[in-house]
């Protein structure tokens, strides 16, 4: 099983980007699954399960960040995209706090971000962008050729080493060299580890075990198929 | 970069019929525009061009550089990819004043730090030869009206992105000056493709690609007789544009204006 994590800040174009990938995976004959980690609201699994017939699920982090949630059910994840005859699991994630990076070693960690967020915004989004193997920069055709090419520079900056592929979601160009990058990725080792040190706190996974799965794990721990819905304050 | 030439192979029509253009050459210098209704494909050939389409595009053609297949790294490298596209949608974002702005876009690209200045002076006199209002170098990005934002994306993508491809779909109708813009971006040697619904520009370009039904119908190099239709074109265009110019001062038409619209 292959594993792609796809993360980004809120509306810039994740989903967009793996409905592309979803298509052109098909087509070359490789059955995706798709699972969705949001906070409190997500009906991108409907959508994509109605328009791919694909296995899809979503999972509320509610009161963990999402990227503790993430590390809590990928292992359930891996087993249930298995199950269901996939050879990729997709997982599209929110970022949000910015301290912390929801990418394992051995799957494919691409963030995506919008041109039209402005040139510094390369500079503020942490270890999401700087542990990402590639970054995916959407609504380029709403920018000027100077602040593509100043976001592009913005990124490099901060992560030489990530790979950056501009594309127009909406349009479909750019998405070929990401379906090449897929499916060059090898399969996901059995046990997973989380890339990147997290931030210091008191969860299990801010100590800083890292291993992917819940049994891996005391306090606050969050099977799959456990749904809790989280109202906040 | 040394792009000569760019050659479109034709696919298939919207309705599946072979493309009646097979082969196109855009040669370096070449300032092109497409016509045709809305709908008909414009934009697409516009994409095929930006992904330098290998079959793999619904249209199946195919594009060629200096006559062979465009090297991976356009296409996988957003640094080395030698198009620069400007849309009816694109914008500049940043707050920052003009010339800071454009600093920081020569410093990104230029290796030799010593053209920085040069090349924002002649960025921002480009762009003032194309607009009425003058651009400042200290006036923020965000306060630049429709007009001159078009005319400063124009001069960056010409001078400090310097790509040898430039795609300008849809760039006419905020107010620049079209002869202008054209015979100044003739001075640099690149493709110049316009997606336009202008008489203006269609004729002022060497040839034009027609567009009907998702395909390449017909290509016309501009004869002695367009020629001259554009320039009448031109006349009856200024003489609008001065209509437009004295109602929106607030002034009254007289005689001279009704003369200059009946004998153009």
């Amino acid at each position: 099983m292959r594993l792609v994590i796809c993360a980004g800040p809120a509306t810039t174009g994740k989903t967009a980007v793996l409905r592309n990938i979803i298509r052109r995976l098909l087509e070359s004959g490789n059955r995706p699954a798709f699972l969705k980690i949001d906070v409190q609201y997500a009906e991108e699994d409907e959508q994509i399960a109605k328009e791919f017939n694909i296995p899809t699920k979503k999972t509320y982090s509610g009161e963990l960040c999402p990227d503790h949630c993430g590390v809590m059910v990928l292992g359930d994840a891996m087993l249930w995209a298995k199950k269901e005859n996939c050879q990729v699991l997709l997982v599209e994630t929110a970022g949000l706090c910015l301290r912390c990076a929801p990418y394992v070693d051995g799957g494919l960690g691409m963030v995506v971000l919008e041109a039209t967020s402005g040139m510094n915004l390369p500079l503020k989004v942490g270890p999401m962008l700087s542990l990402a193997d590639i970054a995916v920069v959407t609504k380029i055709d709403r920018v000027s050729q100077a602040e593509r090419e100043v976001f592009r520079a913005r990124i490099q900056d901060v992560a030489p080493k990530v790979r950056i592929h501009e594309v127009n979601a909406l349009q479909g160009i750019g998405i070929d060299p990401l379906v090449e990058r897929v499916l060059a990725t090898p399969p996901a080792p059995e046990r997973m580890f989380l890339r990147g040190t997290p931030p210091v706190g008191t969860c299990t996974i801010c100590v800083g075990k890292k291993e992917v799965g819940w049994q891996a794990h005391f306090g606050v721990v969050r099977p799959l198929d456990q749904q809790t819905f989280y109202r906040g304050e | 970069m040394n792009i000569q030439k760019m050659t479109i192979f034709g696919g298939r029509s919207k309705s599946g019929l072979p493309e009646p253009v097979q082969r196109l050459d855009l040669n370096m210098g070449d300032v092109v525009s497409i016509v045709g209704s809305t709908g008909a494909g414009k934009t697409t050939l516009i994409n095929d061009i930006e992904l330098f389409a290998d079959a793999n595009t619904p249209t199946g053609r195919r594009l060629l550089i200096n006559g062979e297949k465009p090297p991976a790294e356009y296409r996988d490298n957003p640094a080395c990819n030698p198009i620069a596209l400007i849309t009816q949608h694109t914008t500049f974002l940043s707050d920052l004043p003009v010339g800071e702005f454009l600093t920081i876009h020569a410093n990104i690209r230029s290796k030799d730090k010593s053209q920085i200045e040069d090349l924002v002076t002649r960025t921002l006199a480009f762009a003032n030869q194309l607009t009425g209002e003058p651009v400042q170098p200290l006036i923020r990005m965000t306060e630049l009206s429709g007009g001159q934002t078009r005319a400063l994306l124009i001069a960056d993508a010409t001078i400090i992105c310097n790509t040898p491809i430039v795609l300008l779909d849809e760039v006419e109708n905020a107010g620049i000056n079209r002869n202008r813009a054209i015979e100044l971006l003739r001075q640099y040697r690149k493709i110049f493709i316009f997606v336009t619904h202008d008489p203006r520009i269609a004729l002022l370009s060497d040839y034009r690609i027609v567009v009907k039904d998702g395909s390449i119908s017909d290509v016309f190099h501009t004869d002695e007789i367009e020629r001259k239709c554009g320039e009448r074109v031109s006349v009856l265009d200024d003489a609008l544009t001065n209509l437009r110019n004295q109602l929106r001062r607030g002034e009254r038409l007289s005689q001279a204006e009704l003369e200059s619209i009946t004998c153009a």
